[in-house]
């Protein structure tokens, strides 16, 4: 595969600025100036990311983070996109919802973790409820803007030139709304990951990469936090990159809805 | 993607009667009030019929005095505060850095390139998983706190910037270039207000990105005051009550940042240009 000039220029500034980010981090850990419980050098957190991998825990702990993610996450959009479509093109849904959502939003869904724990005990369930209801909210406002905002010129333009309702809705509607739904869902997932390690942190269950960072910050373990760390945020790009860039590259990219920074 | 929440609002304020149609304003109010009614009856129903132990179920009647008593005493006013001053003074840092790190990134392509990769790998990483890590480098308490609202909801703001500068129209862009309108003018008259909308939403984004995380981090740190850490304990007796008496009171400070703060902003300046209605 030949990479295109402005492809390689733009990888070769990324490894650059992560290199230096990590000589300033070493830099910082040998000079002594912090303890080296709380600054291990990279060497450290290396061999305890290999350890952890090795014996299995890591992969094990992400699996079962990336099942309460996806089962959330899952759920709110199978709730947040229909509804967000029916509230943006009926108006008496949008008035029984909208005052709702608006009161719910405001609330962190960390806030609801104590209450959820009364209600369904500790475990999977209490997780699994936090990243829906964090997940939801961005997913249903995002559609319903999206749907909203879609240009009255071309909707007229298709009905001037014979599309009916259903092909309105598929091949103007769809298209116009989704930089928006692509955006929710983007939105969706980067609260729902944040929710789901604050409710593995919070209601402890043993497995899961937010239980693994509260559980080392016992023992001064920062070695281990790191690590967990990267491994989230190792999920985290792999989802906005791959799954969310592939999602926006083969859809509004594209269709010419965004563009590409210039200059 | 500006994460409305303005529709009700809209409505309800005497400013905009053309969009609620010239509908009576005790019909819109009634409106409002209708939905939360249903639930709320509903709620009561549940409650009443004792399905569930009172202690986890508590009524309306029950949230509502405890609230009563929490405010009188002032218990729940000194949590408010508390909380209220970490948001804000968080909040201000990252406004500041994330709108000049997301026009720097959205302007400059080279900067793009460098800031993404460690803007893209530390934002996903759930800014309450920092929590531990920030009380063991900061130490207990306030400064913790305060570090980690304003490093979390940086990046929402950060992003919706740069979306935003990248989102003016490439017509306008030139239209005012072939105007004669040079960079500085072609920044302040053009791409600040085009991206104004999106950068509006990231701090609104961001404001809710502090809000969020401050609860949780109050739930860890043991901070002596706040609203996170009044819902935390109150898990310890099983008051429920309290649970929600405190998130009512999150819930009202979220919504009144919300509009007074940014709906305001929003009124002055983008819907006046016609960027958004």
């Amino acid at each position: 595969m030949t990479l295109s000039p402005d492809h390689r220029r733009r990888m070769v500034r990324t490894t650059a600025s992560l290199v230096a980010l990590a000589a300033i981090y070493e830099a910082i850990a040998r000079s002594g100036f912090f303890p080296p419980a709380l600054t291990p050098p990279l060497s450290v957190i290396a061999g305890t990311l290999y350890a952890s991998f090795a014996d299995g825990t890591m992969p094990l702990h992400a699996l079962y983070t990336l099942q309460r993610v996806l089962i959330g996450g899952a759920l709110a959009v199978a709730v947040g996109l229909p509804l967000g479509i029916l509230m943006a093109r009926f108006r008496p849904v949008e008035h029984f919802v909208m005052p709702l959502v608006s009161a719910l939003m405001p609330i962190p869904s960390l806030a609801w973790v104590p209450v959820f724990i009364l209600w369904f005990g500790l475990g999977d369930a209490v997780t699994i409820a936090i990243v829906f209801y964090a997940a939801t909210f961005p997913m249903l406002l995002n559609t319903w803007t999206g749907v909203r905002s879609v240009n009255p010129l071309w909707l007229r333009a298709a009905s001037a030139m014979g599309a009916d309702e259903r092909r309105l809705f598929w091949k103007v509607m769809v298209p116009a709304a989704s930089p928006f739904i692509i955006t929710g869902m983007r939105q969706a997932f980067l609260r729902a990951w944040i929710a789901v390690v604050g409710a593995e942190m919070l209601a402890a269950s043993n497995w899961g990469l937010g239980w693994v960072i509260f559980d080392a910050k016992e023992f001064l373990n920062t070695d281990v936090m790191l690590v967990s760390l990267a491994v989230i945020g190792a999920i985290g790009l792999a989802f906005e990159r791959l799954v969310f860039g592939s999602l926006e590259r083969t859809t509004v990219l594209r269709w010419g809805m965004v563009r590409a920074a210039k200059g | 993607m500006y994460d409305t929440v303005t529709a009700p609002t809209d409505q309800l304020s005497p400013a905009a009667p053309a969009r609620a149609g010239g509908e009576a304003g005790w019909r819109i109010v009634a409106r409002t009030a209708f939905p939360f009614l249903v639930v709320g009856g509903a709620w009561e129903l549940v409650a009443h019929l004792g399905i569930f132990p009172a202690r986890l179920f508590p009524t309306l009647e029950q949230v509502a005095a405890t609230f009563w008593h929490l405010t009188v005493t002032g218990i729940l006013p000194h949590h408010a505060l508390d909380t209220a001053i970490r948001l804000l003074v968080g909040f201000a840092l990252a406004g500041v850095a994330g709108v000049a790190i997301g026009i720097l990134m959205g302007r400059s392509r080279f900067a793009e390139d460098i800031l993404l990769a460690p803007v893209s790998v530390i934002a996903p990483i759930p800014g309450i998983a920092y929590a531990p890590l920030f009380l063991l480098w900061f130490g207990l308490g306030n400064v913790s706190a305060v570090l980690l609202v304003g490093f979390v909801s940086a990046f929402p703001v950060i992003f919706n910037t740069w979306t935003g500068v990248k989102a003016v129209k490439e017509i306008w862009l030139r239209s005012a270039e072939a105007m004669g309108a040079d960079r500085r003018r072609l920044f302040a008259k053009v791409i600040l207000p085009g991206a104004l909308p999106y950068i509006l939403t990231g701090l609104r984004l961001g404001l809710a990105q502090a809000w969020r995380i401050l609860v949780g981090v109050e739930m860890l740190a043991a901070v002596p005051w706040g609203l996170g850490w009044l819902i935390f304990g109150a898990r310890e007796f099983l008051a429920t009550d309290v649970m929600l008496a405190g998130i009512a009171v999150i819930a009202a400070i979220g919504l009144a940042l919300e509009k007074l703060v940014f709906q305001r902003l929003e009124a002055f300046t983008v819907v006046r240009w016609g960027m958004m209605t």
